[in-house]
């Protein structure tokens, strides 16, 4: 049981950089797509990346580099944990660790456009962490445990129970994966009023280094996605797939059919699509159990 | 990897008169779509490999040019954006006008035109990533050779503010003080010969007459100026 553990960890930790990378390429060559240009070619991330650590690491403060790389390592060791078939709460609760340790990194440095982009990532917290709890709640009202490894097992798969959580976690998503209604701390792309927000003071192989990371938190935002349509069945597997490519292409959709909103609208409208879906989910299965 | 496939950009307008830079943002768009080429335009120094620099450099923003070439991590490259940028170009006998971008940091390469046109930038990005790599080649086998002992590429630099210090920053050309004192000459060296001046008001009609000797004291220094030249 704990060898399997491991293997799983490992494979995750090998491919999940090449699928996350991957799939941030696929994104930008969509986006490009939906805005009438060709795009990017497929492994651009890849080149940034080669790049980034070729070039030189100019650092504002040593303590820095030490939260960066911290953020990297429970990074990967949340998604490990999670496709290891670990505990879901503790798959959470180290998430929010890793955010917490690139807001640090963020602060450390004394550059205003930093120290913005830090505060309002700690605003983006507030909006989705009770939703990522609300998560693993979910799946424990839905198939009695906690674990991963037992989840997969589940008879029907979870999304039958729980529809209002995935709804609601398809929305942080959003706010996961710095998309553009509430791209708010990191600005992407050509939104550019706080320069780079959170990464601003970071360069060379620290920003690498947070990209790969966002790889990593790519694949386990994924894997989630997924974990709510895996059953016993191996054909529910299928339907995970599928289920994570429709999701990933609606969040490309949105990234670029919005405009940025303020992070009052973001904790408004977030904290009201959680209390509405996902809420009244649990309500009903408290009811109903 | 080459770093050829990933430059990122950053956009700096010294004072122009805005035409180059509406022309570096078309290339963004669909038409030109330089993310095929997998360029970026980032406002951040700290991630760009590329300067792009349009317009005159005035006394003002030499300095801010100064400091975001400074800010980039090595290797980087300067690309001129149009004939102000290259040296001056309509500007260039403006008494606040310095001259091109290369007055206050090394220019690679040169893209003239006014505006410069979309095409033209491309190449010229396109040129400015050949140097971004043999720039890359050189450091390595200077440091091979010996020449070179430290290795930019792997050394962290710590920049905070007991650090900085504007005197050991990169000076390409000019001190922040002779940028001044060249500025101040312009000015002087543009200032007209003043035409001979009025003969004073009768003292009725004059507001205040004790003025008077000052102002014609003033005109006559100035005439004496304009005689020097």
């Amino acid at each position: 049981m704990t060898v399997e553990m491991i293997i799983k960890a490992v494979i995750y930790v090998l491919l999940a950089p090449f699928i996350g990378g991957t799939l941030a390429g696929v994104d930008r060559v969509f986006a490009a797509r939906m805005q009438g240009r060709q795009g990017p070619p497929l492994f651009q991330p890849f080149y940034d990346v080669a790049k980034l650590l070729s070039k030189q690491t100019t650092v504002v403060n040593s303590i820095q580099v030490l939260f960066v790389t911290v953020y990297l390592i429970f990074t990967i060791f949340t998604g490990a944990l999670f496709f290891a078939g670990g505990d879901m709460l503790l798959v959470f609760f180290a998430l929010s660790m890793s955010e917490v340790m690139l807001v640090l990194a963020a602060f450390s440095s004394n550059g205003p456009y930093s120290i913005m982009g830090a505060q309002r990532e700690l605003l983006q917290m507030m909006c989705y962490e009770p939703m990522t709890l609300l998560v693993a709640i979910g799946f424990y009202y839905a198939n009695g445990s906690f674990m991963v490894n037992d989840l997969i097992k589940a008879e029907i798969p979870a999304i039958v129970q729980i529809p209002g959580f995935f709804i609601g976690f398809v929305f942080i998503l959003i706010i996961k994966l710095r998309k553009s209604p509430f791209d708010l701390s990191t600005s992407h792309h050509m939104h550019q009023e706080m320069v780079k927000g959170l990464t601003t003071d970071l360069s060379g192989g620290n920003l690498a280094l947070v990209e790969i990371a966002e790889w990593y938190d790519l694949v386990l935002m994924m894997g989630i996605v997924g974990m709510f349509f895996i059953t016993a069945n191996p054909i529910s597997r299928v339907w995970a797939v599928l289920a994570v490519i429709i999701v990933f292409f609606l969040e490309t959709l949105i990234d670029n059919l919005f405009p940025r909103v303020k992070y009052q609208t973001m904790l408004k409208v977030t904290w009201s699509v959680i209390l509405i879906f996902a809420g009244t989910n649990l309500l009903i299965l408290n009811v109903l159990k | 990897m080459k770093i050829s496939k990933s430059p990122w950009v950053l956009h700096y307008d010294g004072s122009s008169c805005n035409g180059c830079d509406i022309e570096v943002l078309a290339t963004m768009t669909p038409l030109y779509d330089v993310e095929r080429f997998g360029i970026i335009n980032t406002g951040n120094p700290k991630h760009a490999d590329v300067l792009l620099l349009t317009g005159g450099v005035n006394a003002q923003t030499a300095p801010v040019i100064r400091q975001l070439y400074n800010m980039m991590p090595d290797p980087k490259v300067v690309v001129a954006c149009g004939i102000c940028a290259c040296d001056g170009g309509i500007f260039k006998e403006c008494y606040n006008i310095l001259g091109g971008a290369d007055k206050v940091v090394p220019v690679d390469v040169y893209v003239p035109g006014c505006a410069v046109r979309p095409e033209a930038l491309i190449e010229g990005v396109v040129k400015a990533v050949g140097i971004l790599e043999e720039k890359k080649k050189k450091l390595k086998e200077s440091m091979k050779a010996g020449y070179c002992t430290v290795d930019y590429s792997k050394m962290a630099v710590h920049m905070t503010s007991d650090d900085y210090d504007p005197s050991t920053q990169y000076d390409a050309v000019l001190t922040e003080e002779a940028l001044r004192e060249q500025a101040e000459e312009k000015i002087k060296a543009s200032a007209r010969p003043v035409a001979p001046a009025p003969k004073p008001a009768a003292p009725a009609q004059g507001a205040a007459p004790a003025t008077n000797p000052a102002a014609q004291a003033a005109a006559a220094n100035n005439a004496e100026k304009g005689e020097n030249k």
